[in-house]
């Protein structure tokens, strides 16, 4: 097994290359002068030049990459050219309060997503099967911003039951002190309870989006998947055997369906990723998606590289978490060293 | 002694969108202890549908319209739901075709079978599994120990079948409907199987029932046979009566078609026509008699039952009388 997860590791790191290689090209290739952005409308030509001379940009584009693979190798991210931090403290700084985000999204869509599916797979054509179908509809055709904003207006600004949407806690409390960088449970290890309920409030709306976005691929794939297992011939052979309808709809129905609904899970764990960068702008969410998109309006080469190869490495982790998943559920999917 | 499974006048009916498939009408037939009986007929003619009913595990489509369906002097009809569920697989079992997608792709073997056992006994931790690997061995698998945390796809289809066959028989029911138990195995293994199916039903002393379009394997097989044509039972008798004498003109033709011995095949003759529409309205009376060469103007009134003998009945207005002498 554990033979195994190195030989995947081993094996994900052409792709890692490849990203390394084209996120640099492609952050090259982009519109758009770091020198002239930050020698400001004002700066001269020679004030431009100089900054470019500064940054290396004025070497080859072979010589800049040597440099910049090189400093990786390094563990040397770059700093962002904005802030003046390295870039791979602004990336673990901020990373938390992403993935914190992700997973309670994630969590809430599984929570409703997975009993939905199935109780619209086991009675087809009653109301829970259309308020499926009509989700899933929803969910696909609004985008995460859009349902965000709306969120945002109705419950902060109309209803006024929401914090406002600005960032992960209530400006009047400190973070807690550092241990996972997840501030639920940074609060709960600290048993400062009123710095996890702030948290929860001020996460509750931005998680509630993405929630929501990704609520209808599972929902729709549990659906589906529940039906075709349902319809199979061993769940004819367990019935028939007078198993009760529990074990029939868990043990032989459901964890039949989960290897599609894993599948799907993955994927919209990656759409989720992509989507945060959207839905933390929306809320002023000090994640690692804000940081990107500021640092790409700003032509900030070592923070788009560096976030771009975060995912990467997320999405490597995030696959491999999968396949482990997928063993472990169905035998005929084991890992074979 | 009253008969161990009664079936009288079942109608079953389907209602779709095209219309009501009128699937199984005024079935009738009895099964004694320790008896073998054989339903045969072509694909679609209602078996399967029949044996999902006796089982109370239809089609959530389907609809009893009428008849009544007694186990053991209990009328099942009465019992749905959770007192069926008990009865099901503990007292009534069945087996199904194609034995590698009949049994759960992600399960153990050992643990479909320690399923059952939990449901049906008080069996639990160590003895539940022993007992487990008993029903392994009781069906003649070797190495039960090992196949025991066997997958299905670990296993040959006859090993499957084995497999379904230690299911459905962990409790020692009575009743053991196998709904073409050989369909997707290899002719060796398939001889292999129906013995066990025959030797098991001997030594336990249970009734079995014998789904197949097959009536040579039906014939090898089974001391009755009932004949299925498109939701009606159109004769039923001993196997052997049904073979040399038989008095339903589809039953004649179903026997001129299945080789026996060194037939070639240019000797079998196929059945002309196609089943009936089951959802047609203008329905005949005898479902036949758009097939039959037989058949004349009477044959569109209501169908006779007629007793040839105690054991031999046939539904039909010109049977071959002659030969139930």
């Amino acid at each position: 097994m554990l033979a195994t997860i190195l030989k995947r590791l081993l094996g994900a790191v052409p792709n890692l290359i490849g990203v390394v290689i084209v996120t640099f090209l492609l952050t090259r290739a982009l519109p758009g002068d770091p020198a002239a952005f930050f020698a400001g409308p004002a700066g001269t030509a020679e004030a431009v030049e100089q900054i470019r001379v500064k940054l290396g940009l004025d070497k080859p584009l072979f010589e800049q990459f040597f440099l910049y693979v090189r400093d990786l190798a390094h563990g040397d991210w770059g700093n962002s050219l904005a802030t003046g931090q390295p870039v791979l403290t602004e990336l673990t700084t901020r990373l938390p309060a992403s993935l914190e985000l992700t997973l309670v999204g994630l969590v809430v869509a599984v929570v409703v997503a997975i009993p939905l599916g199935i109780l619209a797979a086991t009675r087809p054509g009653s109301w829970i099967d259309h308020l499926c179908r009509a989700v899933a509809t929803a969910g696909v055709s609004l985008p995460t911003f859009f349902t965000g904003l709306l969120l945002a207006y109705v419950f902060y600004f109309l209803l006024g039951w929401a914090p406002s949407p600005l960032g992960r806690l209530d400006p009047y409390l400190t973070s807690p002190p550092h241990v996972t960088g997840f501030y639920l449970i940074d609060s709960l290890l600290a048993r400062d309870l009123e710095v996890f309920v702030s948290a929860a409030k001020q996460l509750l709306l931005p998680a509630l989006t993405l929630a929501l976005f990704v609520l209808a691929p599972l929902a729709r794939m549990t659906r589906a998947a529940m039906l075709g297992v349902l319809s199979a011939d061993y769940i004819r052979t367990a019935r028939a055997a007078g198993l009760s309808g529990s074990t029939v709809l868990f043990t032989y129905a459901f964890r039949n369906a989960l290897l599609p609904v894993m599948t799907t899970l993955g994927m919209v764990f990656s759409f989720l990723l992509g989507s945060n960068v959207l839905v933390e702008k929306v809320f002023a969410w000090p994640g690692i998606g804000s940081f990107a998109i500021e640092a790409l309006v700003a032509s900030d080469y070592a923070p788009v590289q560096g976030f771009v190869l975060t995912m990467a490495l997320l999405y490597v982790f995030l696959n491999l978490a999968i396949d482990i998943a997928y063993g472990i559920v169905d035998p005929r999917m084991r890992l074979h060293a | 002694m009253s008969a161990l499974l009664s079936v009288e006048n079942l109608s079953i009916e389907f209602r779709t969108r095209g219309g009501t498939v009128r699937a199984i009408e005024n079935v009738s037939l009895q099964l004694e202890t320790g008896e073998s009986l054989g339903l045969v007929g072509e694909s679609g003619s209602g078996k399967s549908v029949l044996s999902f009913a006796i089982l109370g595990i239809q089609d959530a489509a389907a609809r009893i319209t009428q008849g009544t369906m007694r186990f053991a002097g209990q009328d099942m009809l009465a019992r749905r739901g959770e007192a069926m569920k008990t009865l099901r697989g503990r007292e009534l079992a069945m087996i199904f075709q194609n034995p590698r997608v009949a049994l759960n792709p992600i399960r153990q073997a050992g643990h479909q079978i320690e399923d059952v056992l939990r449901r049906h006994t008080d069996l639990k931790g160590a003895a539940l599994r022993a007992r487990a690997i008993e029903c392994l061995a009781e069906v003649r698998i070797p190495d039960p120990e090992r196949r025991f945390a066997a997958y299905p796809f670990e296993l040959s289809g006859g090993m499957c079948q084995r497999v379904m066959i230690a299911i459905a028989l962990a409790c020692r029911p009575r009743l053991l409907i196998a709904d073409e138990p050989t369909t997707g195995l290899d002719a060796t293994t398939q001889a292999a199987i129906m013995r066990l199916i025959r030797d098991l039903g001997r030594e336990k002393g249970m009734a079995t029932l014998l789904i197949t379009h097959d009536l040579g394997l039906a014939r090898e097989f089974c001391e009755r046979l009932a004949v299925m044509h498109a939701g009606h039972i159109v004769e039923q008798g001993p196997t052997e009566t049904l073979f040399r004498a038989s008095a339903h003109p589809y039953t004649e033709q179903l026997v001129r078609a299945t080789p026996v011995g060194q037939d070639r095949l240019e000797n079998l003759a196929a059945i002309p026509g196609n089943l009936p529409d089951l959802r047609r309205v203008d329905l005949p009376h005898c479902r036949f008699a758009e097939r039959c060469q037989r058949g004349d103007a009477a044959c569109a009134s209501p169908l006779p039952r007629h007793a040839l003998t105690t054991a031999h009945l046939v539904a039909c207005h010109r049977p071959r009388l002659e030969a139930a002498a």
